[in-house]
């Protein structure tokens, strides 16, 4: 897999050696560099010293669990985003991990894909075109305000739920996004359906927007999820 | 312990005796007051008489002289009866009188003395005790008038002998209705404490004895009872995930211990390894959402999501599945539909979001008319799902209605249990889970999960309470979700 996204610096705070050993090395195979902590004080020293673009944090930690953490980080005003890792995946578990003020929950066990796509969404250097009123890709465009979508001189009529997952990949363009983000933050259901309704969403979505163009621009990142960018993979 | 012990040790022994204590106290205080002034009021008599007595006598003497006051003392004297008289000269010689001997130095003084004393004209020499008073006349001579004290004395002792008695008979009376009332306590205390030894010797069907008077004890017995029911219902539930996932896990584990086997011995290309990791990764996911699940009813039947509740209309809920399922309905060659009037709900939003996604893919996925595989004509109607919600008397109904196959009367029930799938050969991709979930969040809601016959084909409905939900909870405050970052 390749970066997507330039080099980021990651702070990841794990006390499961094998599992941190396996993520910073991953994390460097892509591109991005990996500090390491093993528990909950080491990890708020370093969070609080290093310039990290992203904090990936598990809930249970010795000497200090996750969300103390991130809570007397916030209280310091340390904006850097956050991600919990947990093996409480339950909904009330992420809503309480999300108020103690981090940025997205991901239960364990995950995929690294899903781990990667979404730290690089989070990531502080990748603050997109978010307050953009227009969105281009290629010679797609979407409007915001007006809710237009064209390609080149095409208008294109989507429906309201294709906009918005069509805003969504846009607003991450040249990013991964995995289909659990798609269900999270397009239809916020937290749950993991056993049939794959997204993958018939964006089929829907690609054959109002890629059919009958030469060159597609909403890409399957196998193993991942999908990816809406301009240029041949 | 010996059973004695045990009866003693009792609260109802115990609290016997802290009350036999203080009726006993109060007995004696009782008697005690009666005695005492029983006591007070016959020495005032023989002060009053014996004042009286010597105020006559000393009248005689100043009158008509000493021989008539001999004369009188003697006379007197000589009658039977308790009293007692004595008359000496200045020098403590006798004169007149029935008094053989006292203690020493009671004639030198004067007024009321206590004494011992002997009669002049009594054989035995016995001592007695008397209650004297002693004056002098004019002329130095001495006049003792008292009386004896033997009637006083008999008079207390009989009080003291029936405070004796009847504080020996509550004594006995006593404990004895204690141990009696420690005892009656006792057997039905014992007879519980078996049925729970028995309980927790493992047999969880065991109940406590319920007597028929409706007291506190009996009272007690049926809350326990009722605890014991609960807990049963616990153990068999988890008895029954750990046997499904003995069974349902374990199958996917095997397999996907196999394959990595399979592929460390074949040695192949890369290519080879590559789908073989493949495989594995994918069967791991189905094993992690089958884990999800179970932990998901787990804690839907635990009550413990009851956390996050609050208001919403399920209609909202109805249009966002259908929204999200339409496509794929489609793409499956089946229409799904939409009925809904407005029905405002408290609960779980997500839980009842998924519970309801899962009866859609359910319906999607066993819900095909049999017909359409042969590729023959079915009506429109056939390929329907319908997705409805509305409101009925005060439940809330959210039901999904296909046309397939349906479910045989015989297999409704069993098809909520865990891992059930009514298809045994296993082809279809799923958990299993699907339809023990939707029933675990309606349980959750004080509702349950419906499974009927659409003649042909499954209505599977979730019937919740409208509104107050879960009954006496007060309305649970809920914040708003912080936004992610998108």
């Amino acid at each position: 897999m390749t970066a997507t996204a330039p080099e980021m610096r990651l702070l990841i705070i794990e006390d499961d050696r094998e599992s941190a050993d396996y993520l910073v090395k991953a994390f460097r195979e892509v591109g991005h560099v990996a500090d390491l902590a093993s528990d909950g004080e080491e990890g708020l020293a370093l969070a609080e010293s290093g310039d990290y673009d992203v904090l990936v944090v598990d809930r249970m930690l010795p000497k200090r669990d996750g969300l103390s953490v991130i809570g007397s980080l916030r209280d310091k005003g340390n904006r850097t985003p956050v991600l919990i890792l947990s093996a409480l995946g339950q909904v009330d578990d992420r809503i309480k991990g999300l108020r103690a003020g981090g940025d997205d929950y991901l239960p364990k066990p995950y995929s690294f894909a899903e781990l990667l796509a979404r730290v690089e969404v989070l990531s502080r250097r990748n603050v997109g075109p978010a307050e953009e009123t227009t969105y281009r890709v290629g010679d797609l465009e979407l409007d915001r305000l007006s809710h237009r979508v064209a390609r080149g001189k095409d208008e294109l009529t989507l429906q309201p739920r294709e906009f918005r997952l069509l805003e969504y990949l846009m607003k991450h363009a040249g990013q991964v996004v995995t289909r659990t983000m798609l269900l999270e933050n397009v239809w916020d259901y937290h749950f993991d359906p056993q049939t794959n309704v997204i993958d018939v969403h964006i089929s829907r979505l690609r054959s109002k927007i890629d059919k009958g163009f030469e060159r597609p621009l909403l890409h399957t990142i196998r193993g991942a999820g999908y990816m809406i960018r301009d240029g041949i993979r | 312990m010996t059973a004695f012990g045990k009866l003693i040790r009792t609260t109802a022994f115990r609290l016997t005796l802290v009350y036999l204590f203080l009726f006993a106290l109060f007995a004696a205080s009782l008697l005690g007051y009666f005695a005492w002034n029983t006591r007070r009021l016959i020495t005032e008599q023989i002060i009053t008489t014996v004042d009286a007595e010597t105020e006559e006598v000393s009248g005689i003497y100043d009158r008509r002289g000493l021989s008539r006051l001999v004369f009188t003392v003697e006379s007197r004297a000589l009658r039977p009866g308790a009293n007692l008289y004595l008359v000496t000269t200045p020098t403590g010689q006798l004169i007149a009188g029935n008094v053989g001997a006292l203690m020493p130095g009671v004639m030198a003084s004067s007024g009321w003395i206590e004494t011992a004393y002997r009669r002049l004209d009594e054989r035995d020499n016995a001592t007695h005790r008397a209650l004297v008073h002693v004056s002098q006349l004019s002329g130095g001579f001495r006049l003792l008038i008292g009386r004896d004290l033997e009637e006083r004395r008999r008079l207390f002792g009989i009080v003291a002998h029936a405070a004796q008695w009847s504080l020996l008979v509550v004594i006995v009376l006593g404990i004895g209705g204690g141990i009696f009332v420690a005892r009656r306590v006792l057997r039905r205390i014992d007879a519980m404490t078996g049925t729970t030894r028995r309980i927790m010797a493992g047999d969880l069907s065991g109940r406590l004895p319920v007597g028929r008077s409706g007291d506190e004890l009996d009272r007690l017995a049926e809350n326990l009872n009722a605890m014991l029911e609960r807990i049963e219902a616990l153990m068999m539930g988890l008895k029954e995930v750990s046997d499904n996932i003995a069974h349902d896990l374990k199958t996917p584990l095997t397999r996907l211990r196999n394959r990595a086997e399979e592929a460390l011995a074949k040695s192949g290309c890369e290519a080879d390894y590559r789908a073989a990791l493949e495989r594995t990764i994918e069967e791991s996911d189905g094993l992690i959402r089958t884990f999800n699940a179970l932990l998901m009813i787990a804690r839907a039947e635990s009550g413990q999501a009851r956390g996050n509740m609050d208001d919403f209309d399920a209609a909202d809920v109805a249009i966002g599945i259908h929204e999200l399922y339409e496509p794929l309905a489609e793409d499956d060659g089946m229409t799904l539909r939409l009925k809904t009037v407005s029905a405002p709900l408290h609960g779980n939003r997500e839980l009842i979001s998924q519970a309801l996604a899962n009866l859609v893919e359910n319906a999607i996925k066993y819900g095909k008319p049999a017909t359409v595989s042969a590729g023959s004509v079915v009506s429109l109607d056939a390929k329907q799902i319908v997705i409805e919600a509305r409101r009925e008397g005060d439940q809330v109904l959210l039901s999904v209605t296909d046309h397939g196959p349906g479910i045989p009367e015989a297999d409704l029930k069993h098809a909520v249990e865990r891992f059930v799938r009514l298809d045994s050969s296993r082809s279809q991709p799923g958990s299993g889970l699907g339809l023990s979930l939707a029933s675990a969040v309606a349980t959750l809601h004080g509702g349950e999960l419906r499974l009927g016959d659409a003649r042909p084909g499954l209505v599977a409905t979730l019937a919740i309470p409208a509104r107050t939900a879960l009954g006496d909870r007060p309305p649970v405050l809920t914040q708003d979700v912080p936004q992610k970052v998108a």
